[in-house]
């Protein structure tokens, strides 16, 4: 036991030593054989990833007030020199100002361009789409080893109302709008990786074109469809006593057995909560998008969290990079939701025998209902005081 | 089954009409992107 201890605080403080977020201060730096300026030394402790103080250039911006006259040199520049000019740039220390008119023009310098490039064509591609194929083929061999849920005893032939037309509309426009939002978005964020080479540039410039206008409008649609199945079912979906019996049980997906469960099980419920949280979270960073750097959030999340966890992420970002932020945040909230969906279809069709039916016309047949929604059904009927033909 | 076709139709709708309704409040990228004095008509 104590061996792991130790072995654990070893990993710890081999981590800790090795981590760049606790880089030692980079040693004190002559810098008088370049006047002040930056020196080999002060590159190789950057490369070194050691603490550099950048205060030598970031207060380095000519002075102003020994601005040679007009007509001598350098004197249009106002006392200062063009390195100082952009160090200041550089540095976010100087005035800037432009006639160009629009959101975040002032701003001439951000260096969170290509990571942001690097990491939405490298990792994001990678794992976002890995993990889809991955899950894809985990419910190909699910289905040949489990197999289709079938009614136990076959279907009655006596149909039960499971939802109504209202529920199955905005259940619909919000399974439309989503399937259409990540189609259109997995193309535009992998159609210039895997598509272009295959179509060519000329045939997927009008694709990219189409798939950004529908991307952008149908979103209204899902957010519509995603407030109105919150409305509608909600109270449903309050977890209680009941869903950790199912879930224990593995919804009996196993065991052949079937836990009770009300209107929706403890399965449906973690789709229910993983859509609203997801697509709230999706929805806001979609919006953030929509409308450039109007909407920015990730400076005042990033207070929030580190006055929460102690942590120590950036409050102070440039409207590019808070776009930037949102872009990337928005593509793995996307990935999450597509990855919930694709269980949510495979269940909700080849997954179970008759529950499509639950969507398709509202009616599902009793023994269904008495299958895996029986506390339900007995609401149903107790409401209605009558037998088994609702 | 018609609920369903009811619900893509009506997010196509949408999808086509959103645009029509941003224009009016004036979020059209041109009008963002210009000043009070430029004619954008």
């Amino acid at each position: 036991m104590n061996v792991k201890i130790i072995g654990a605080a070893v990993l710890v403080l081999a981590t800790l030593f090795t981590n760049p977020g606790w880089a030692q201060e980079a040693p004190e730096v002559d810098r008088t054989s370049t006047g002040g300026a930056q020196t080999l030394e002060d590159i190789m402790a950057r490369q070194e990833q050691l603490k550099v103080d950048e205060s030598f250039r970031s207060e380095n911006l000519g002075d102003p007030a020994r601005a040679a006259p007009i007509n001598e040199q350098l004197g249009t520049l106002g006392g200062r020199s063009q390195p100082e000019i952009w160090r200041g740039v550089r540095y976010n220390e100087i005035e800037t100002s432009t006639q160009v008119r629009g959101p975040a023009v002032d701003v001439l310098i951000q260096d969170g361009g290509m990571p942001w490039y690097e990491l939405r064509r490298g990792p994001v591609i990678t794992y976002g789409g890995g993990a889809i194929l991955a899950f894809l083929l985990l419910l190909v061999v699910f289905y040949f080893v489990r197999g289709r849920i079938k009614i136990d005893g076959g279907p009655s032939g006596t149909k039960i109302e499971r939802f109504k037309a209202i529920e199955r509309f905005g259940h619909w426009l919000l399974a439309g709008s989503f399937i259409a939002l990540a189609l259109t978005g997995l193309l535009t964020l992998m159609g210039r990786s895997f598509l272009i080479p295959v179509i060519g540039q000329e045939a997927f410039s009008p694709l990219a074109i189409g798939s950004k206008w529908l991307h952008n409008n149908i979103a209204w649609a899902f957010m519509l469809g995603l407030v109105m199945t919150f409305v509608m079912w909600v109270a449903h979906n309050i977890p209680n006593k009941l869903d950790w019996h199912w879930l224990k049980a593995g919804g009996g997906i196993f065991t052949n057995s079937h836990p009770s469960a009300k209107k929706f099980n403890a399965g449906q419920k973690i789709i229910f909560w993983t859509v609203m949280i997801l697509g709230f979270s999706v929805s806001l960073s979609g919006l953030s998008l929509l409308f450039p750097f109007e909407m920015p959030m990730f400076a005042s999340t990033f207070e929030v969290i580190n006055s929460v966890l102690g942590t120590d992420f950036p409050t102070a970002l440039a409207p590019h990079e808070e776009m930037q932020l949102s872009n990337i945040w928005h593509s793995i909230v996307a990935f999450l939701m597509m990855l919930a969906i694709i269980a949510h279809i495979y269940i909700g069709t080849v997954g179970m025998e008759g529950a499509y039916d639950a969507m398709g016309d509202g009616h599902v047949d009793l023994a269904w209902a008495r299958q895996h929604h029986d506390l339900w059904v007995e609401e149903r009927q107790a409401k209605q005081g009558k037998g088994e033909s609702p | 089954m018609k609920v369903m076709i009811l619900g893509f139709v009506a997010a196509l709708v949408i999808a086509a009409l959103a645009p029509v309704v941003l224009e009016q409040f004036g979020w059209s990228s041109a009008e963002q992107y210009s000043s009070e004095s430029v004619r954008l008509d």
